[in-house]
Order: C-alpha cells, then structure tokens, then sequence
C-alpha cells in the first residue's frame, strides 16, 4: 500500500470497504460502557451516545454529498429525509433503512424505523435501565447529518414492540424545529 | 494568476475558520482588512440564496468597485468565498471544487473539531498552489 506523508495527500475513500461486524460490535459496547461509568443517570448516557454520533453525522453528510450525490446541497425537507434514509443507511449499515414514516398526529414528525438497528444487534438493555435504547447513537448521527445540513431537529430512539416477535423494532423519531417547516412553507 | 484575490473559508457558525491572501499585487495592511470587511458583508446574501438552489457553486453575488465576491456552499453550509479581479468563472469554479475536497479530507480527521480554525500548514501549502494553478 502506497505511503503519504499527509492526509491530504491521501484520494478520498471510494467507499467500498467493509469492517467486521464483530469488531464493530465489540467497539460499540466499549464506546457505551466508557460512557457508563462517566454519566449518573440514563438521560446523561444518552445524550453523551448521542454527541457522539453527532460528530460521525456531521461529517458523513459532507463527504457523501461530495461522493454519492455529486456536489449537490439538499434544500428541501424530504430531500434530505430521503438522504438520511436511502444514502446514509447504505453507506452505514449496508442497507436502505426499513421504513421511512411522517407521524400520524404532529406534522412535524418523521420516523425511521428498522426492525434490527445495527447498533442495538447484539445489546439487551437489563430491566433497571428502564427505556434506554443504544440507538441514541444512530439518532445522533441522524441529528447530525440534518443540522449541519441547516434542518433544526430534535432526535430521539425508541424502542416499540411489535406483535408476535421477542424483540421490539427500534424507531428513530426526528421532530423538526418550527423555522424549519416555516422555510419550507416559503420555499414552496 | 489575478493581481487581488482574497480567500477565506466560514465556518456553519459565521466564524472564518481559514484566511489567505493569494493575489500578486503586493500586500497592504488596509486592503487586507478591507477584502474581510467586504467579505463578511456578503455573507447575508450568501444566506438567503443558499436555499433557492441546491448547486453549491453560487458564482458571483456580490460587487464592491471592481471586485467580485464568489462563494461556494458546502453540504454542511461551510462557505468558501473568494474576492477576486478577474473573470474567469471556470477556473474559480475548479478551484472552489479542489479546495472543497481538501477541506472534506480536513473534516474527516477525528481530531479535527468541525469549526474550528484549520492550522495544517500542509493545508495552506495546496490551497496557495491552487490559487496559482487556476485564478
């Protein structure tokens, strides 16, 4: 393999590689037991999971619209939902994520939904960490991508039962800030 | 090469997070002053026509005498923008293109803090043979 002395020097990735899912897997539930022993509370381990997908969000939102999308900027809200859905997932998780839903009583309410979320494979929470979901991770990179992308939102994972199976589909829930729909009321 | 060129790069945040003077007429302390003064003056506009397109080279969108203010808007809103003399879109567009790549490659460095002020010197070094090889 060819030696440079910078990064820059370095052509960008193309993308093509893969890394095992088992040493993700086991550099994840480092990544959530360091951040364990730093928090008090459940509420604090989310948000530090989540600021750490927000780094990982904010720069795959630049990189793939210079690599998957030819330098184009999305501008319009379900431009950048569909990004999130189709693009980012593929590059992430090697596949399109399952479904991608506008919320049924607030009309600034997406949801992302997969029925096995990558990071939540092989974690069960224990019973006392009541409604944790390691997935604050992805809604991280999630938030990331959409405001650096100039969309406000508020994002969150839930885990949600589904009948008949023993483990619940996680569901990414994006709520837009109120400036955001107003610009895309504007924009037409 | 352009006599007068001013190159800065704005973060998502309005902060400049890289400055260079790349034009070949010889360095003022005033005028470099006033090339950041006109620059920022032009961020307004930038923001307001960032949304009515999805390119990110916006071309020319501002004037001030016989300078023109070019700016190109990334995916994560970082704006490269470029006061400049001459007429030679191609080549600013190229430009704008290169230098929009080295900053991804930037970016992409998990020390780096996107924001924050870019001091790789090796940085500098390719952004001035840019501004050589095409304004």
């Amino acid at each position: 393999m060819k030696q440079y002395t910078n990064v820059i020097d370095r052509p960008l990735s193309k993308g093509k590689q893969e890394v095992s899912l088992s040493g993700f897997a086991f550099l994840f539930s480092e990544l959530v037991q360091y951040n364990q022993t730093q928090v008090d509370n459940i509420t604090q381990l989310e948000t530090r999971l989540e600021d750490a997908g927000y780094a990982v969000g904010a720069r795959i939102l630049e990189l793939l619209c210079h690599r998957e999308k030819g330098n184009r900027r999305e501008t319009r809200l379900l431009g950048i939902l569909s990004f999130v859905h189709s693009t980012v997932w593929k590059v992430l998780f090697g596949k399109v994520a399952d479904s991608l839903e506008k919320g049924t009583e607030h009309e600034d309410e997406y949801m992302i939904s997969e029925k096995e979320l990558l990071v939540n494979r092989f974690i069960s929470i224990p019973k006392d960490m009541g409604a944790f979901n390691c997935g604050a991770f992805v809604a991280g990179i999630v938030r990331g991508v959409l405001e650096n992308a100039g969309f406000q939102a508020v994002v969150t994972a839930h885990f949600v039962p589904v009948e008949g199976q023993q483990r619940p589909r996680t569901t990414i829930l994006i709520k837009f800030a109120e400036e955001v729909l107003r610009r895309e009321a504007r924009l037409g | 090469m352009a006599s007068t060129a001013c190159f800065m790069i704005v973060s998502r945040n309005d902060i400049p997070i890289y400055e260079a003077e790349v034009g070949t007429a010889p360095k003022k302390e005033d005028a470099a002053h006033q090339h950041q003064f006109i620059l920022h003056a032009a961020l307004d506009i930038v923001q307001d026509l960032a949304w009515t397109t999805s390119a990110m080279f916006l071309k020319s969108i501002d004037r001030f005498n016989d300078l023109v203010v070019s700016v190109y808007v990334t995916a994560g809103h970082t704006r490269l923008m470029l006061l400049h003399d001459s007429r030679n879109d191609d080549g600013i567009k190229s430009f704008f293109q290169e230098v929009h790549e080295l900053y991804i490659k930037i970016l992409l460095n998990p020390l780096y803090l996107p924001g924050s002020r870019i001091t790789s010197s090796h940085f500098d070094t390719k952004v001035r043979a840019l501004a050589r090889k095409y304004l």
